[in-house]
């Protein structure tokens, strides 16, 4: 039997849990499903230092721990689980997880966007074995070794910067012959005397297939389509980011990217589900905009709710999963 | 902090518990500064209430235990290996769904 509620939020990073934070203490009950990738972008980061209110910083995992706990405090239900089917056309609208249905009076998404891959066949064989886009989780692996970032933006810059703290050598590949990153970023980058630079540079090949790990990858000058081999043990990658929007194909309104569109605050092109956070944002992607957009979801959410007469009233039935 | 059907394997204790295991044994790499290891945490616990008596499911914190975290080539965490008379039969890298990896553990009951 399906479970009804008056808002169901899908996704846990800062935009979905800020949108239960307001929605619960509107007493709209919300359900919250977390998704695989609990937490968010923020659960692969060390020490935020820009999040307004923690003077010191404060390390990612622990932010998003404090805010499903505040979450929690006002009475959203958070729940484990993985939605794998919507359907918008009608009302009250269908979420569904592996384990349950939901029926809710309004949707807000903050699925996020999950990090790209360079689509080499070779990345995908070695993942885990040398190949990775989180370093936080796996740069400890690489002590002493050499490795390489590929990537041109704050992240990867981070990302190196970070990565030094294990590694002997840390080359940054990057396809154009200017970085993306932001000014101080690239400062403290080009500053750390153990990160070598690889500009113009292209991945064409991770080596070795054959031995199931990384021993080197081959590289291309983008201009002069020179080729060598480098010889490294982790390839890291952070090219950026993908929105995770799969789930709502032909059902709501997206750029050519695949980011959902939001128009007035956060409405997607159908009333009633919102979104907000790095599912809707390729420019900002930062914490506190997305529990900003959160925010907006959360009280878009609340009035619209307010000027929708349902038939049916929502019951609230604690779901078990 | 574990739940009661999760077992604790360690580089000592490694061969018993793992290699020399009767039946299926799900290890699952982690560390404690991994954020996706902790997010894995309760999927592995109710892995391990769904599957008792059929597969023996455990962590092994690569911090305290880096022997077997080396031998095993471990690159990457949270890394799942699935051990079946002393071989690793499957290879599991990553933040995964419980339905996945049940998906894993129904080929080798």
């Amino acid at each position: 039997m399906p479970i009804s509620r008056h808002v169901v939020i899908i996704g846990s990073g800062p935009a979905g849990l800020t949108a239960a934070l307001y929605t619960a203490r509107a007493n709209l009950q919300p359900l919250l499903i977390e998704g695989v990738e609990a937490g968010g972008q923020l659960m692969l980061t060390t020490l935020v230092e820009n999040f307004p209110g923690h003077r010191d910083g404060i390390m990612g995992p622990d932010l998003m721990g404090e805010m499903r706990a505040q979450t929690e405090k006002f009475g959203a239900e958070i729940i484990q689980g993985n939605v794998v089917r919507v359907d918008f056309s009608r009302r009250p609208f269908v979420v569904a997880t592996t384990d349950a249905e939901y029926h809710a009076g309004a949707v807000i998404i903050a699925t996020g966007a999950s990090a790209k891959l360079l689509g080499l066949p070779s990345e995908r064989t070695l993942m885990g074995h040398g190949v990775s886009t989180c370093a936080t989780c796996d740069g400890y692996f690489f002590r002493g070794h050499e490795i390489a970032v590929v990537g041109g933006g704050d992240s990867a810059m981070e990302e190196a910067v970070f990565l030094t703290k294990f590694a002997s050598k840390v080359t940054v590949v990057h396809r154009r012959d200017t970085l993306r990153a932001s000014k101080i970023m690239q400062d403290k980058a080009r500053a750390n005397p153990k990160i070598a630079w690889l500009l113009h540079h292209e991945i064409d090949e991770i080596k070795d297939t054959g031995k199931g790990e990384v021993t080197g990858m081959i590289v291309r000058h983008a201009a002069t389509g020179e080729r060598k081999e480098v010889p490294v043990s982790g390839v890291f990658v952070a090219i950026g980011h993908n929105p995770n929007t799969s789930l709502f194909k032909g059902q709501l309104e997206m750029d050519a990217n695949g980011y959902l569109i939001t128009h007035n605050g956060a409405k997607t092109s159908v009333p009633g589900v919102f979104a907000c956070g790095d599912v809707q944002d390729h420019v900002y992607r930062q914490a506190i905009t997305a529990a900003g957009s959160g925010c907006m979801a959360a009280l878009d959410a609340e009035r619209y709710l307010e000027h929708t007469s349902h038939t049916e009233s929502p019951t609230h039935v604690t779901a078990t999963s | 902090m574990a739940a009661e059907n999760v077992q604790t394997f360690t580089d000592s204790n490694f061969d018993t518990s793992v290699i020399n295991a009767a039946g299926p044994v799900l290890v699952d790499f982690w560390a404690e500064w991994c954020g996706p290891c902790k997010r894995l945490g309760p999927t592995i616990d109710a892995l391990a209430t769904d599957y008792a008596g059929k597969v023996t499911i455990g962590k092994l914190n690569v911090d305290d235990n880096p022997n077997t975290a080396f031998k095993f080539q471990i690159r990457g965490i949270p890394a799942m290996l699935v051990f079946k008379g002393g071989q690793v039969v499957e290879q599991i890298v990553g933040l995964t769904p419980k339905e996945e990896l049940k998906k894993v553990l129904d080929k080798h009951l």
